[in-house]
């Protein structure tokens, strides 16, 4: 008697507790469009699932694919991950974009977050970082520190995102150094280590001694330090094993905290879709450490113009600007407002170059 | 626009670093297709030979100790597709092709614990008196080791296949298995000699983008570069000379297109990317255009039975 109570109770409590953990467990899922090694952009992702796993511990599982192709892949990769059960999927690539929101309209019950990019659907959130405010302090740098007058920008593809960062670069590097000069190279990826190392060699070899990337991996850095006398930023992850030169600051985005508020909003079932552009205010950008390779005077100006972005004194984008055809765009004082900045699609007055169509 | 930006001694000094893996891989397969054998597996056993080549000269730092391992691991990988396909006698394509795929995901285990590491660098060779030399000098005497190698070993396969009589079998073997047979040469010996050659060949290039070129670590680095080379081999006509011409010209015009944007050249992006692959195919086909034709023997699958 009492062995068969006690064994129905165990049976009893042992099905409430894998019930209960089948319930409780939110399943998270990652689509990346690098490996998780690439040491930038995807690497930083991979950070923030990390840190879903730490903050939340067996309340959630996590999966993730990498080095998905952005296109008809893409669509098979998040299909297959809603299948198999994810509450939520974040999708951080720009190129993911109509696949995800496809995918969004089967799965109406799971909810997807697409980084960087404009469409949105009931089950369907986008959010990014304001990198150009990053950009901004970097061309303070780069403008500051140019012997050459030359800086070279390896660009990935002709999307706002990058034309933002490029104008919001060059915009800060004229500011402080009226001769300065860009050149660029689109190098249609955002991951190709042979191909970023051949772009900076070219840039280098054209005279740049500052280079920028909108690319993900480590390998302009290596060339730069082959060079020698160039100085680069770290692209979307610290890059420190290149401190202190060639690489003297870096944009870091830190997905952390957004990560793990939208899954306890899913976990809380209060998960509604929004447009989420937060830039270094509230810490979804963060500049990393500025080497003493830079002067301190410079360094101490950059960190001023860091500081007066998170409190909302400056804006990266104020008037007076003009676009490259000499059309006015902004008038003195006048900041551009978010719709512009999110469709940008010209170059600011002073750039040299076409942008691809 | 300003091409005065462009330095054509630099611009020079890169296109023999850009042609160096491809020359490489290439030049190795020249010799396999050369003895009868069609290797579709270049891709595969370039980013093995990227990852051992890697790996070892991070854990020993010496890059030459990683070059040399490199070609070790290609063979090693090069190895299996002889045991195929001359003593299990399987279809050399379907070989060839599962040899990429097996190179692709064994490098990508292999290099877990590389990624976001650097190598050793790897020394220029800079040749005392002849590295000064105005515009030669930059061009041709800067380099590091793995170029003069590539370069000498275009030329040590050319005059092989023309003038010895190591050649000759090779050629013979490559040109009709039965024939070499009956005149009583080792035909599955000269073959699996060539695969390996091939193979160590193919990680010799493979390494040299991941401890020259990018260097890092990275999956799936060599991005198609194992295809070019394949491809080079056939339109090169099985040439070692064309070989080197195909490799200079494919690595000149990528790093030429990278320059000319840089300099602000007015030709939109798009023609500009993919230049590299449409003129090598051109000129290569031009360049194919004389009777010369493939191994007689390629890609047939031989036995002293039959």
């Amino acid at each position: 008697m009492t062995l068969t109570r006690l064994l129905t109770g165990a049976a009893l409590a042992l099905g409430l507790a894998t019930t209960a953990v089948a319930q409780d467990k939110t399943k998270v899922g990652f689509i990346y469009v690098g490996p998780i090694g690439d040491g930038g952009w995807t690497y930083e992702h991979n950070q923030g699932r990390l840190a879903i796993e730490e903050h939340f511990g067996d309340k959630v599982e996590t999966v993730y694919q990498e080095s998905v192709p952005e296109g008809a892949d893409a669509e098979r990769a998040i299909t297959q991950m809603a299948l198999q059960g994810a509450d939520l999927i974040f999708t951080t690539s720009f190129g993911y974009m109509d696949p995800t929101v496809n995918v969004a309209k089967k799965f109406p019950d799971v909810k997807f977050e697409h980084a960087t990019g404009y469409k949105t659907a009931d089950n369907v959130s986008t959010y990014s970082a304001r990198f150009y405010e990053g950009r901004a302090v970097q061309g303070h740098i780069a403008g500051k520190m140019t012997e050459s007058n030359i800086i070279g920008y390896i660009a990935s593809f002709p999307i706002p995102e990058v034309i933002r960062g490029i104008n919001s670069a060059y915009i800060h590097a004229k500011k402080v150094n009226p001769d300065v000069e860009f050149k660029i190279i689109w190098a249609y990826t955002w991951f190709d280590p042979a191909k970023e190392a051949d772009a900076a060699t070219a840039l280098i070899e054209q005279g740049a001694d500052v280079i920028l990337q909108h690319t993900d991996s480590t390998a302009p850095q290596a060339a730069a330090e082959k060079a020698g006398n160039v100085i680069t930023f770290g692209q979307a992850s610290d890059m420190a094993e290149y401190k202190p030169t060639p690489r003297v600051s870096s944009i870091i985005d830190n997905w952390k905290p957004y990560y793990i508020e939208r899954t306890q909003a899913v976990m809380d079932g209060t998960w509604e879709t929004k447009q989420t552009w937060d830039g270094i205010g509230p810490g979804m950008v963060e500049i990393g450490e500025i080497t003493d390779a830079v002067p301190a005077d410079v360094k101490e100006e950059a960190l001023a113009m860091k500081e007066a972005m998170a409190n909302g004194e400056y804006h990266p984008f104020t008037g007076p600007l003009k676009k490259q055809d000499g059309s006015d765009w902004l008038a003195e004082g006048e900041t551009a407002d978010d719709g512009t900045l999110l469709g940008m699609n010209f170059f600011v007055e002073g750039l040299q170059g076409e942008i691809p169509q | 626009m300003d091409l005065s930006s462009i330095n054509p001694a630099l611009l020079l000094a890169s296109l023999l670093v850009a042609a160096t893996p491809i020359l490489l891989a290439a030049i190795g397969e020249l010799v396999v297709e050369r003895s009868g054998v069609l290797n579709l597996g270049v891709e595969g056993m370039m980013i093995t030979g990227a990852i051992c080549g890697f790996a070892v000269a991070v854990e020993t730092g010496s890059p030459l100790l990683g070059f040399v391992l490199a070609a070790f691991g290609g063979a090693v990988l090069a190895l299996l597709f002889a045991l195929l396909t001359q003593f299990a006698l399987a279809n050399q394509v379907a070989s060839g092709l599962a040899l990429t795929l097996f190179g692709l995901g064994l490098s990508s285990l292999m290099g877990q614990g590389y990624v976001g590491i650097k190598p050793p660098p790897t020394p220029k060779l800079d040749i005392p008196v002849l590295s000064d030399l105005p515009f030669i000098g930059r061009v041709v005497f800067s380099h590091d080791l793995m170029v003069y190698f590539g370069l000498a070993l275009v030329a040590a396969v050319w005059a092989t296949l023309k003038y010895t009589r190591v050649g000759l079998v090779l050629r013979a073997v490559g040109e009709n298995h039965d024939a070499a047979h009956a005149l009583g040469y080792k035909v599955v010996r000269v073959r699996l000699m060539a695969i390996l050659f091939g193979g160590a060949c193919a990680g010799l290039g493979g390494a040299y983008i991941s401890l020259v070129r990018v260097p890092q670590w990275t999956e799936g680095m060599t991005a198609g570069a194992g295809w070019i080379a394949l491809a080079l081999v056939v339109f090169a006509s099985w040439k070692a000379g064309r070989v080197l011409l195909g490799a200079w010209l494919f690595g000149g015009v990528t790093v030429l297109q990278l320059n000319l944007q840089a300099a602000g050249v007015a030709i939109p992006v798009e023609y500009l990317s993919m230049s590299p692959y449409l003129i090598t195919i051109v000129v290569l086909v031009i360049m194919s255009a004389d009777k010369s034709r493939a191994p007689a023997s390629l890609g047939r699958v031989f036995h002293a039975s039959s």
